[in-house]
């Protein structure tokens, strides 16, 4: 079940492609990265993924894999006696941690994108406003989820940390881009913990975006056009 | 000790109604509370802080929002009969990204054939047509989504089908002409004793959509 060739479509800056990188690492499972060109999509994305055609795409003995969350799902699934469990044992606790992935795509991401969208002073506090809203229930969420312990799903990285820690790059980004900081030490203390050794655990540094090169690229994808 | 199962929904919603029929494919017994959604309830808003939606799972207190998410833990919690996600990772993977699709793309356009008017409706029946095509030929010749078995992505799309007829007299289309294999698909899962019970009938439905309209300020 767990043998046969694994490729990964994907792109370095996509925060969705980050998340089945780091579910492959935790279960020491070695990949071919298949890196998109900014701009223009493949042959083989669209053949594997003719619904959306979008990345990432996970290519497991050549049987395509789609949408991010349910890559990281079937990784843990299919990989399940390598490593440690991604999702949490107990029903509840998964229904909690999927709840809480939903939200963060849904309500908590849609805030960022459109902080990097907005335009002038009003729209921007507007967005900040919402982000901050989030982050509160995030913090909360953290604290129910942990239980004392220093991730999302316990003692070891987990499911929903690697959907919400696919968005630090980027998050990262849009604090230099607002010389603003979104995950606030005093509003959000136990996310800041989290964040941190979250970018520092060994399955995530090697994918983790670089600040610095993030920003470049995010500039590039959103210039606007010389009038 | 028995499982106290207390469901928050609202009788014409198509999320709701996946719920209602998977604790039914489970025989699990459940408390149905009929909610209000323009006068929102303190339970229902305190089980669901976050998004103030049905429907909403309370089983022995604790909550479980967001329908698939529910559909998915009760098949966990009650995993002895009739499994509605298959064992295989690969096959689940494959069910979860339809049911995603189905979350993703279904309502906002099916919403177009009754809730918009001139263009824009039109361009909303003319999408709403091509996604029940996509999944229609996802289907195939199979019984159900799954294959031989009821599960997932059946209880995912089902609720929609108890709406066809109003999206039909409302945006002056027919579904069947269009996706036969889809109605035949539905017809058959109406059968089952789950679904029988969980879906209202058409007719109550297309009553509803003109009370609808007047609460969204929709002519």
């Amino acid at each position: 079940m767990s043998s046969g060739e694994v490729k990964l479509i994907g792109a370095w800056a996509s925060p969705f492609v980050m998340r089945p990188r780091v579910a492959l690492n935790l279960k020491s499972v070695p990949y071919e990265f298949l890196q998109e060109t900014f701009g223009s999509k493949s042959e083989l994305l669209l053949k594997s993924n003719p619904v959306h055609k979008k990345i990432p795409v996970l290519l497991h003995a050549d049987k395509p894999v789609c949408e991010s969350n349910i890559i990281v799902e079937y990784i843990d699934e299919t990989w399940s006696s390598s490593g440690p469990s991604i999702l949490p044992s107990h029903p509840y606790d998964r229904a909690m941690a999927r709840f809480w992935a939903a939200y963060i795509d849904e309500k908590w991401f849609g805030a960022l994108r459109n902080f990097l969208k907005a335009e002038g002073e009003e729209e921007k506090k507007a967005v900040i406003a919402q982000m901050e809203e989030g982050n509160a229930l995030l913090e909360k969420a953290f604290i129910d989820c942990s239980k004392g312990k220093p991730f999302f799903n316990g003692d070891n990285i987990g499911y929903l940390d690697i959907s919400l820690g696919s968005f630090l790059a980027w998050l990262r980004v849009t604090e230099l881009t607002a010389s603003h900081k979104l995950l606030d030490e005093a509003k959000t203390p136990s996310l800041c913990k989290w964040a941190e050794l979250f970018c520092n655990d060994p399955a995530v540094k090697p994918v983790m975006p670089e600040t610095a090169k993030l920003a470049e690229f995010a500039k590039k994808i959103f210039a606007k056009p010389q009038a | 000790m028995a499982d106290e199962v207390i469901l928050l929904d609202f009788w014409p919603s198509m999320f709701g109604m996946r719920t209602r029929i998977a604790l039914e494919e489970k025989n699990v017994k459940f408390d149905y509370r009929e909610q209000d959604l323009w006068n929102k309830s303190p339970i229902l808003l305190e089980m669901n802080p976050v998004h103030n939606k049905i429907p909403v799972l309370i089983h022995n207190g604790k909550p479980v929002c967001e329908s698939l998410i529910q559909v998915e833990y009760i098949d966990e919690v009650w995993p002895g009969v009739n499994p509605l996600l298959p064992s295989d990772p690969y096959q689940r993977a494959q069910a979860k990204f339809w049911g995603d699709y189905i979350d993703k793309k279904v309502y906002a356009s099916a919403r177009l054939t009754w809730g918009a008017k001139g263009e824009e409706q039109e361009a909303g029946k003319k999408e709403f047509i091509e996604i029940l095509k996509t999944l229609e030929s996802k289907l195939g010749d199979k019984i159900y989504f799954g294959g031989e078995t009821f599960g997932y992505v059946d209880i995912a799309l089902i609720g929609f089908y108890s709406w066809f007829e109003a999206y039909e007299k409302f945006g002056n289309f027919s579904i069947e002409a269009e996706c036969p294999k889809l109605i035949a698909w539905g017809k058959r899962c109406a059968e089952r004793e789950s679904v029988a019970k969980s879906l209202p009938d058409s007719e109550k439905i297309i009553k509803f959509v003109p009370e609808l309209k007047k609460r969204f300020g929709i002519e």
